[in-house]
């Protein structure tokens, strides 16, 4: 492994985030119809507040789902990775090898090139924010300091989890053929059990507990309810204990599947 | 500066025939084949030295430079590089090496080369004072002059690889790996990118271990070669030695003022060509002089040259003679 120096890393760190945001921003018609592709969150909204027209789904009246489909727009633009596709990519065609020859972690890049994208994704993601702000938003929206901490660290958690498990997927193409499968089997649970089409609240008693025990919940529904202020301040510390431990054990599993994957690495055609 | 000692990488690969059937079996069966890329190769390079290291397609010459680059965890054998184990891919040996390959780039396709620039002065932390030394010396000498401020995708191969190599240099490397850096370019580009090596490693000391299947490359780079055939070792020494070795003759080269018999010729030495006035015969070294006489004596010469057979031809000899060998090695083996 590539012993860790702090200091040139982090020199290394201004660069990075400028030259990833340059290449981000010379494909911006492509990342932009990337971005629109995501408005799953906004078809459920037009779904559910048409089921909550004459009576309310739980706590849920359309107001509520507005705001909370809104806010589910807004996440999962400030949480997205696509690590896992590139991986996969680098390491069928041997491109992983110009990673691996600089002395700076791959992890590390890729972190910082799905990082760099976020003011390009900031321009949907703020629209839509003063739309959520001026429509239903205002009157849920955290109105405490702290409360606006613990919504930046449970949105920052949510990342850190969607990264790890596109890094820890990606790894899995050096065991298997094409890791693509492999995602596409995550994107469905996580479909499922974050909270992205349905929130988890909704969901029947066990198996929400369940979810609760998986890692989606915290990648989407965990900051949408901080955003909606669903959580007394005790209730939301607890789920955000919860999401930091899932992020260590995402890291933890990433980097242990990238530690035995990269011995396998053919470098074909690299 | 760089030592291998019994090094050998096997790949396990997944073999089936082609077909249906064969595809639906492998589901639930596959048969797995060891292939010996690299089978046991031990040598030594100095410090500032350059090698050629050749070999036909397959031999395992690039599996050999990506395990010398850290990026392919050899099955067996002992490798250091600058007096570090590349597979433990520490910063400071990082920093130190590079890996050029004629196939793959590392620039960014949408932007100017500029950023790839410094992109990798951040990366590898070099001193901005140094890094615009380093910029303006290779613009001038791989005379990139706005080239870098083009987006990549614009530029032509031989643009981009004189870029590639800029962008592979910012850092100074002490070790460059080259794996057949003129591949796809013109005359003139293959050239300067050779010139460009050669400075390169004088200017700094560098010591460049390169493939290639130009053998102009070899010829003007490297006096001295290591060569392997299936993974392992045929030959380390120096050119000329291996010319000598492997095609002791020599290659007279006739220009004539006019067509003549080629009875007249073969009574010279053995007409390797002749086509019209020109022919080119090959004799032993100890018949050069007796040869030359004789044809100036006998025979309408309008130019005359002694050369080496070509390095192409020694090549595939040298690669005929070690694959009968190690056929006749393998019999032998076989017979109980």
């Amino acid at each position: 492994m590539i012993a860790v120096r702090l200091s040139p890393t982090l020199r290394a760190l201004p660069t990075l985030f400028a030259v990833s945001f340059a290449e981000a921003v010379a494909y911006r018609a492509e990342f932009l119809v990337w971005m629109l592709s995501n408005t799953m969150p906004l078809i459920m909204l037009a779904l559910w507040s048409a089921v909550a027209r004459d009576a309310p789904v739980g706590r849920f009246g359309q107001k509520e789902f507005v705001s909370y489909f809104l806010a589910t727009f807004i996440v999962r633009q400030l949480t997205s990775s696509w690590a896992a596709w590139q991986m996969n990519y680098d390491i069928r065609q041997g491109t992983l090898a110009l990673r691996l020859l600089r002395p700076i972690h791959p992890m590390l890049m890729f972190a910082v090139e799905n990082l760099a994208a976020q003011p390009m994704r900031l321009l949907v993601a703020l629209p839509m924010a003063v739309i959520w702000l001026t429509s239903v938003g205002a009157a849920q929206m955290p109105r405490e300091p702290l409360s606006w901490a613990l919504l930046v660290a449970a949105v920052l958690g949510g990342w850190a989890i969607t990264f790890c498990a596109n890094f820890a997927i990606g790894c899995l193409a050096f065991f298997m053929e094409s890791s693509i499968k492999a995602m596409d089997v995550w994107l469905a649970l996580y479909f499922v059990f974050s909270g992205y089409l349905i929130p988890v609240e909704l969901f029947p008693p066990a198996v929400r507990a369940a979810g609760d025990w998986l890692p989606f919940r915290y990648q989407i529904g965990l900051p949408v309810e901080l955003m909606t202020s669903a959580h007394d301040r005790a209730a939301a510390v607890a789920l955000l204990w919860r999401q930091w431990v899932w992020v260590g054990i995402m890291l933890a599993g990433a980097i242990a599947l990238w530690r035995k994957g990269q011995q396998r690495f053919a470098a074909y055609g690299g | 500066m760089i030592s291998v000692r019994d090094l050998s990488k096997h790949y396990r690969v997944h073999k089936r025939p082609p077909g249906l059937a064969a595809a639906v079996r492998s589901l639930f069966h596959r048969s797995y084949t060891t292939v010996k890329a690299v089978d046991g190769i031990t040598f030594e390079v100095r410090p500032g030295e350059r090698v050629g290291f050749l070999g036909p397609n397959g031999a395992g010459k690039t599996t050999t430079l990506k395990v010398l680059s850290g990026l392919l965890h050899p099955t067996g054998g002992e490798v250091t590089v600058d007096g570090r184990v590349p597979l433990r891919r520490e910063r400071d040996f990082l920093t130190g090496i590079m890996l050029v390959t004629g196939q793959k780039q590392q620039l960014l396709w949408d932007l100017p080369p500029a950023e790839t620039f410094e992109l990798n002065r951040a990366i590898y932390d070099v001193p901005v004072a140094e890094f615009r030394q380093t910029v303006a010396e290779l613009t001038e000498l791989l005379e990139l002059g706005d080239l870098i401020t083009k987006p990549s995708r614009q530029l032509s191969l031989g643009e981009r690889m004189k870029c590639e190599l800029a962008a592979a240099l910012i850092h100074r490397p002490r070790v460059l790996f080259m794996d057949e850096p003129t591949i796809g370019l013109d005359v003139s580009m293959q050239a300067i990118i050779r010139s460009f090596i050669k400075s390169y490693n004088e200017r700094r000391g560098a010591t460049i271990l390169l493939t290639s299947h130009y053998m102009d490359d070899v010829a003007a780079l490297c006096p001295r070669v290591i060569v392997i055939d299936k993974g392992r070792l045929s030959y380390d020494g120096g050119l000329d030695a291996l010319v000598r070795r492997v095609r002791p003759e020599k290659r007279v080269v006739l220009r004539l003022d006019r067509e003549v018999d080629a009875a007249a010729l073969a009574q010279l030495g053995r007409v390797v060509t002749h086509e019209s006035a020109q022919a080119v015969l090959q004799v032993s070294q100890d018949a050069v002089n007796a040869t030359v006489t004789r044809a100036l004596a006998t025979l309408p010469v309008r130019d005359l040259t002694v050369e080496n057979a070509p390095l192409e031809e020694v090549m595939s000899e040298l690669f005929a003679r070690s694959r009968a060998a190690r056929e006749t090695e393998e019999k032998e083996t076989a017979v109980p």
